[in-house]
């Protein structure tokens, strides 16, 4: 059993298990919206694995970041719907 | 030199990039019957590779001339563009790294003064609450307003369907062989007949007109991912005229580009290459001299590289006029880096010549008879 640790979500704090993505651990809260298309549509992972670039969400102030490819730290913050 | 043009005069356009574009529009304005012939799709060579960043540049006074010229035709243009022309007003800043580089900026914006052209010196504190991404220790730059940011490839089809609604023809995907006097020979063995023949193909457009000093001369483009308002100005540096206008061997220098998008568009480079092969190595340049001058840039992810290739003249002008060899044979080719600033200008020049008309500046500079004769010094 991996140790719990802390992100925040939009703001929000959020204990999640250690060792697993940043995409999981938004999925896991429901949180399907990770950002917006040039033409607004709401977008969310797709492939898992780094390839689709459609799970980008801001991480620590930077943009654009594959959340299917962080593994989840204490403090991490994390922005969705945003670009 | 000019042409008896009667009603219902042709005139056949080779090259559907901005500047075959605009010269058709042009002539269509003018009453000719236009078609227009490119290998490719409108739009598809450097018109499609490029920044599209409308400026004006001072290398030359004739550079000067036909850049100024040009934008205030693009002025006038912007206002019925559609909105897919991605028009941005975002104006040039020339960073000055250094103070030998401010003294530069006077120097520029004395000549650009005299032109009547709007611009801004701007301190290094100035240069920061403007563009705070740079890197601290620069020492200022020179802010252009009026410059601006399109994106080159619908305007070209833009000015297209405008020639077509004239009762133009426009084929795409369409080789053409060869040019004779008042034909073009296209490789399906169709003759295309016209009074007036236009050389607008670019870098190609040697091949078509043997004998014309036109060189491939390769850049590279970088787009990122969407950063909006992480740079607001497209942003040059000053040393840009002696990095990257040298005439020979390769060169990177900093320039950067907002795209309405939010995307930036990272630049640039210049080598003598036939190959459209990315070159790793001075992407690799390019981007090292970006991230000199705007550390964050090694922040962003870049979503694709291209290359393209600008048609370069030994004097670093184009050709706009009469062919020195060829009867009813018309060149606007040899744009190097500024085609799309300088579309506009060429096709009235160049109209101005067939229809015998005076133009607005001198057209003695871009004539392509100029070339011919400096070739003879070489």
């Amino acid at each position: 059993m991996s140790e719990q640790v802390q992100i925040r979500v939009n703001g929000v704090a959020m204990t999640v298990p250690g060792g697993i993505t940043i995409a999981a651990a938004l999925l896991n809260a429901e949180v399907n919206g990770f950002r917006r298309s040039v033409s607004g549509e709401m977008r969310g992972p797709l492939c898992g694995m780094g390839v689709c670039y459609e799970c980008r969400a801001t991480v620590n102030g930077r943009a654009h970041r594959k959340t299917c490819q962080i593994v989840v730290r204490d403090g991490l913050e994390v922005t969705t719907d945003e670009l | 030199m000019s042409t008896d043009i009667s009603a219902g005069a042709s005139a056949i356009v080779i090259g559907a990039g901005i500047v075959g574009a605009a010269c058709a529009l042009e002539l269509a304005d003018a009453g000719f019957a236009v078609t227009v012939v490119d290998a490719g799709p409108v739009g598809g060579g450097a018109t499609a590779a490029g920044m599209g960043h409308v400026v004006v540049m001072d290398d030359s006074p004739a550079q000067l001339a036909l850049t100024r010229y040009s934008q205030q035709l693009w002025t006038q243009l912007q206002t019925v563009l559609p909105p897919q022309a991605e028009i941005m007003r975002c104006g040039t800043i020339w960073v000055a790294a250094d103070a030998e580089e401010m003294a530069e900026v006077e120097r520029k914006r004395h000549r650009y003064l005299e032109e009547q052209i709007p611009c801004d010196v701007l301190d290094a504190g100035r240069l920061y609450q403007l563009e705070p991404n740079l890197r601290p220790g620069l020492a200022g730059g020179l802010l252009i307003q009026q410059d601006s940011v399109v994106y080159p490839p619908t305007i070209a089809a833009w000015m297209l369907d405008r020639v077509t609604e004239k009762g133009g023809t426009v084929r795409t995907h369409t080789q053409v062989d060869r040019v004779e006097p008042h034909c073009v020979i296209l490789s399906n063995g169709d003759r295309l007949a016209g009074d007036v023949i236009v050389n607008a193909a670019g870098a190609v457009a040697p091949r078509l007109t043997p004998g014309l000093h036109i060189k491939q001369r390769k850049g590279h483009l970088i787009i990122t991912d969407r950063y909006p308002n992480f740079v607001r100005h497209q942003l040059v540096e000053l040393g840009y005229l002696k990095s990257a206008h040298q005439s020979d061997g390769d060169s990177v220098a900093f320039n950067v580009q907002p795209r309405p998008s939010g995307q930036l568009l990272i630049g640039s480079s210049r080598q003598y290459d036939e190959s459209r092969a990315v070159d790793h190595v001075i992407v690799a340049k390019m981007v090292a001299r970006a991230i000199e001058y705007m550390p964050a840039i090694a922040e962003l992810s870049a979503t694709r590289v291209w290359t393209g290739f600008r048609a370069a003249t030994p004097d670093k002008l184009p050709l706009i006029g009469p062919s020195p060899a060829n009867d009813g044979l018309w060149l606007a080719a040899g744009h190097e880096g500024l085609g799309i600033t300088t579309s506009l200008a060429t096709a009235r020049l160049l109209v101005d010549q067939i229809m015998g008309r005076t133009s607005a500046i001198p057209v003695a500079p871009y004539l392509p008879s100029r070339a011919a004769s400096e070739a003879m010094h070489v």
